[in-house]
């Protein structure tokens, strides 16, 4: 009895106990319907075309920084507890780093190509 | 005064534990699997990044309008997600401890992924034939390095599954399996995640250009 109790009490308090973060039925079923509803609606904005463009291209956006959150949470389990905060750092990390990577590659090549490229504009070639 | 520092056997002071603590096998396994990710989630952001920068160079080419079709593209995702929600029934057979019906949903999942790679490489035979190889413009060629290197990602994972649905029959659930299960399902869903971004920012957004 006394040694079950020691057992249980050094498995809970063993921080580095291989402990998978565990889902549920309800959770997954969850960001399933939620991811579906999620994917549903950009496909249908864009195949009705009931915004103009800019509008949807926002819309779409929207929708898709939601699912990605929903799978996370759902799916992916995170949250900021597992492996002792050190996942979300990492993620943190990463997205900084995606969001660097992204605009300012957008951002340079953009300007790239309006100030050094003149020869595309095949309209003023006679 | 209290003396505080640890002495050996022969007398000699201390100034480090001899011994590293007690790390249970495996305990690191899933933040490392975790960083591999994020790592992968650069690679694929760079490319998105380079599918951003050269996705509306044409070359008097054909444009996503006249390649891209939605309803396919729509199925592909519903495969993929179908088999997210399936390897998630796979992971709570795992923890019921059902090696079974871990097997069934595994099979179930592979089933799903097979489909999503035949559906894309359907897609990619398509749109070869008609002529948009990916020599054909900077957008095709950026195209078809993001989207190839998802179903490449998809085609690792399968191989994965396989191994792992093997590794399931042979050995059971044992602590070292259910690890590696963790982990492809990490994968699995993360490479869902990624094709949020793809079917979002290639096609969806490919058609309102």
């Amino acid at each position: 009895m006394s040694h079950d109790a020691h057992a249980v009490h050094a498995h809970a308090a063993d921080p580095h106990a291989a402990e998978a973060p565990h889902g549920s039925l309800k959770g997954y079923t969850i960001g399933f319907v939620l991811s579906a509803i999620l994917t549903a609606i950009p496909f249908w904005l864009v195949m009705s075309g009931t915004f103009s463009s800019p509008v949807t291209a926002m819309l779409i956006i929207a929708f898709a920084i939601v699912q990605i959150l929903v799978h996370m949470i759902f799916f992916l389990h995170m949250s900021m507890k597992s492996e002792g905060g050190w996942s979300m750092m990492a993620l943190i990390f990463t997205l900084i780093l995606v969001v660097i990577a992204l605009s300012g590659s957008l951002w340079v090549m953009y300007h790239l190509n309006t100030n050094m490229m003149p020869g595309h504009d095949m309209s003023q070639i006679p | 005064m209290t003396d505080t520092s640890l002495t050996a056997r022969d007398g000699t002071p201390l100034f480090h534990l001899a011994d590293e603590h007690e790390h249970a096998e495996g305990g690191s396994t899933m933040l490392g699997f975790w960083l591999y990710l994020m790592s992968d989630c650069l690679i694929f952001a760079i490319l998105f990044a380079v599918f951003g920068v050269l996705g509306s160079s044409y070359a008097a080419g054909p444009s996503p309008r006249d390649l891209f079709d939605l309803p396919l593209v729509a199925l592909n995702t519903a495969m993929l997600l179908f088999s997210s929600i399936t390897y998630g029934f796979a992971m709570l057979a795992m923890q019921r401890g059902r090696s079974n019906q871990v097997l069934a949903w595994l099979a179930v999942t592979g089933l799903f992924g097979l489909a999503f790679l035949s559906i894309e490489l359907y897609e990619f035979a398509h749109l070869i034939h008609e002529g948009a190889t990916p020599q054909r413009s900077a957008f095709l060629s950026s195209f078809f390095t993001l989207v190839g290197t998802h179903g490449l990602h998809v085609t690792v994972g399968l191989v994965w599954l396989v191994t792992l649905m093997v590794q399931v029959r042979r050995r059971g659930l044992i602590a070292a399996n259910q690890r590696r299960l963790t982990c492809l399902s990490m994968f699995w869903h993360f490479l869902d995640v990624i094709w949020i971004g793809v079917f979002t920012f290639v096609y969806l957004m490919g058609m309102l250009r």
